[in-house]
């Protein structure tokens, strides 16, 4: 009963009446013996913003990493906007990805982390404007202009010239942001982006996240321990347990009236 | 016993000898500059996973820097000529660029390999997020990061060279040792010749060192903290 329970769960997706823009099918992840995703199954929709949580080394990073291309399934399939991300056809066959056509699929991808990974030895405005220029061929004029407006946004005009040593952890991850924005992603991935800030800067960052949820258009997966800000900002709340989703749902569904045992051990553990 | 030092014999061995300089620092350079290139083609076959080649260019890299130059020196010179087929004679300086090169070039591509590790993970990542390709992920994001750091440590092993190069006399290279050498033999005068030898060097490696000791220290704060950079920007604008 418990497991019929749990697959039903598992195959919940909210009807959008859109093609999802990412579908992981079947997936199963293994670092050598340790198999960490068993068989995940996930419809994320254009627009939708999803939270991840779930205990420490239940593969929530994995997940997003896998979709960003920096580590790659055992089996199963990801699908991008109705390409397979892992796999091309050449001649009929299906035979793995090669660096071309990881780039073709992940250009809508973009990706926060949790330590910024900021590039040390360009200025703020270099580390936006490098990319577009680089990556998407735009011209020099239109990306600075783009850069600037971002770190506007963002809450840097001023810091345009700076470094990143030069900045606090929490403008950092704004600039982090801005640099990812820039290349206009339809899908935001944020793995713990607060979780290396010092408390009183966490604030500052989860208002710019706040700003680009509002704005709606683009997909966002986070995956955070702030529950409060899940709650705030989500439309669907993915509680990971064992390698599968183990409970899904609205926000409130899944944090408030839920009774997955594992996951009252988990929101317990954390509320205390 | 008194020291059979004669200044008017140094003073006339000193332009004699002084006229190898251009051999001994271009020989330095040339031997420098061909193990910087060669250094990058070590960090490029290193990086190829199939094991067995993996495992040949680790040993290759581990033979040439265990066995003495000077043996390396004397095989491309007199022996290699002897190997049936692939034997070839090259003039002494191409024999000296060759051995000191390769020589070096491994130790060069062991620095360019710590500069390249010392690079944060995160790095890459953050390119992949951004789309870059491959090559432009080394260029422009990890190759910057990765020499800078890296410049004192190539500016030392330029010194240790230039204390190498005279090796090649012992091949035929005319450098400021084998002038010495020839000047000590025909005049008797060893203690003036050798001292003179000992000298140049000692002028010319000990203000490089203290150069690339100051070099260092800069590229060390810059590097920390980039803050130097934004000044000296500044500065200009
Ligand atoms: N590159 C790797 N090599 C080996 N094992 C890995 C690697 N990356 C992750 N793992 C393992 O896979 C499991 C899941 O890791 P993952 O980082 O996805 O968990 P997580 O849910 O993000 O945890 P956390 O909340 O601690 O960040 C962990 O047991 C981890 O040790
Ligand atoms: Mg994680």
């Amino acid at each position: 009963m418990a497991e019929l329970v749990k697959e039903m769960k598992q195959s919940i997706t909210p009807k959008r009446g859109a093609k999802p823009i990412v579908e992981y099918k079947d997936v199963y992840k293994s670092f050598g013996e340790v198999e960490v995703l068993k068989g995940l199954n996930l419809d994320i929709f254009p627009g939708e913003k999803v939270a991840l949580i779930g205990p420490s080394g239940s593969g929530k990073t994995t997940i997003i990493r896998m979709l960003m291309t920096l580590e790659q399934p055992t089996s199963g399939e990801i699908i991008v906007d109705g390409t397979d991300l892992w796999h091309m056809k050449k001649n009929g066959k299906t035979i793995p990805a090669n660096e071309k056509h990881l780039r073709e699929v992940r250009g809508d991808i973009g990706m926060v982390f949790q330590h910024f990974n900021l590039f040390p030895h360009m200025t703020i405005l270099e580390n936006c404007m490098t990319a577009p220029i680089q990556v998407k061929k735009e011209s020099k004029e239109t990306a600075r202009e783009r850069s600037v407006e971002m770190l506007e946004k963002v809450g840097l005009g001023d810091k345009l010239d700076n470094y990143p040593s030069q900045l606090s952890g929490g403008q950092k991850q704004r600039v982090a942001m801005a640099r990812a924005l820039v290349m206009r992603p339809k899908i935001m991935l944020f793995d713990e982006v607060t979780s290396a800030l010092d408390p009183e800067l966490v604030g500052e960052v989860l208002e710019v996240i706040r700003d680009i949820a509002e704005e709606g258009e683009m997909a966002m997966v986070l995956v955070t321990h702030e529950m409060d800000f899940a709650l705030e900002i989500a439309d669907r709340v993915i509680f990971l347990d064992d390698g599968v989703i183990a409970e899904q749902g609205s926000a409130s569904e899944v944090l408030e009236e839920s009774d997955n045992e594992r996951l009252q051990q988990f929101l317990y553990r954390f509320r205390s | 016993m008194n020291i059979n030092w004669k200044w008017d014999m140094f003073f006339d061995a000193f332009p004699f000898i002084l006229k190898g300089i251009g051999v001994t620092i271009g020989l330095t350079f040339a031997c420098f500059l061909f193990a910087l290139v060669f250094g990058f083609v070590w960090v490029i076959l290193r990086r190829i996973k199939f094991k067995p080649i993996n495992w040949l260019v680790t040993w290759t890299m581990e033979f040439i820097r265990s066995t003495p130059p000077l043996i390396q020196l004397f095989f491309i010179y007199y022996a290699w000529p002897m190997i049936p087929g692939i034997g070839v004679t090259l003039s002494s300086i191409t024999c000296a660029i060759l051995g000191l090169g390769i020589h070096f070039s491994t130790y060069i591509g062991e620095v360019y390999r710590s500069g390249i590790d010392s690079v944060d993970k995160g790095q890459w990542e953050a390119s992949v997020a951004l789309n870059y390709s491959t090559r432009q992920t080394w260029l422009k994001i990890i190759l910057p990061q990765a020499i800078p750091p890296t410049i004192p440590m190539l500016g030392n092993y330029l010194i240790i060279m230039f204390k190498e190069v005279p090796l090649a006399s012992t091949i035929g290279v005319v450098g400021i040792l084998a002038l010495a050498e020839t000047y000590g033999a025909e005049h008797y005068r060893n203690l003036e010749a050798y001292t003179i030898v000992a000298l140049i060097f000692l002028v010319l490696s000990y203000p490089s060192a203290i150069l690339i000791n100051k070099l260092e220290r800069k590229m060390n704060r810059r590097f920390d903290k980039n803050a130097v950079m934004q000044e000296s920007k500044g500065a200009v604008i």
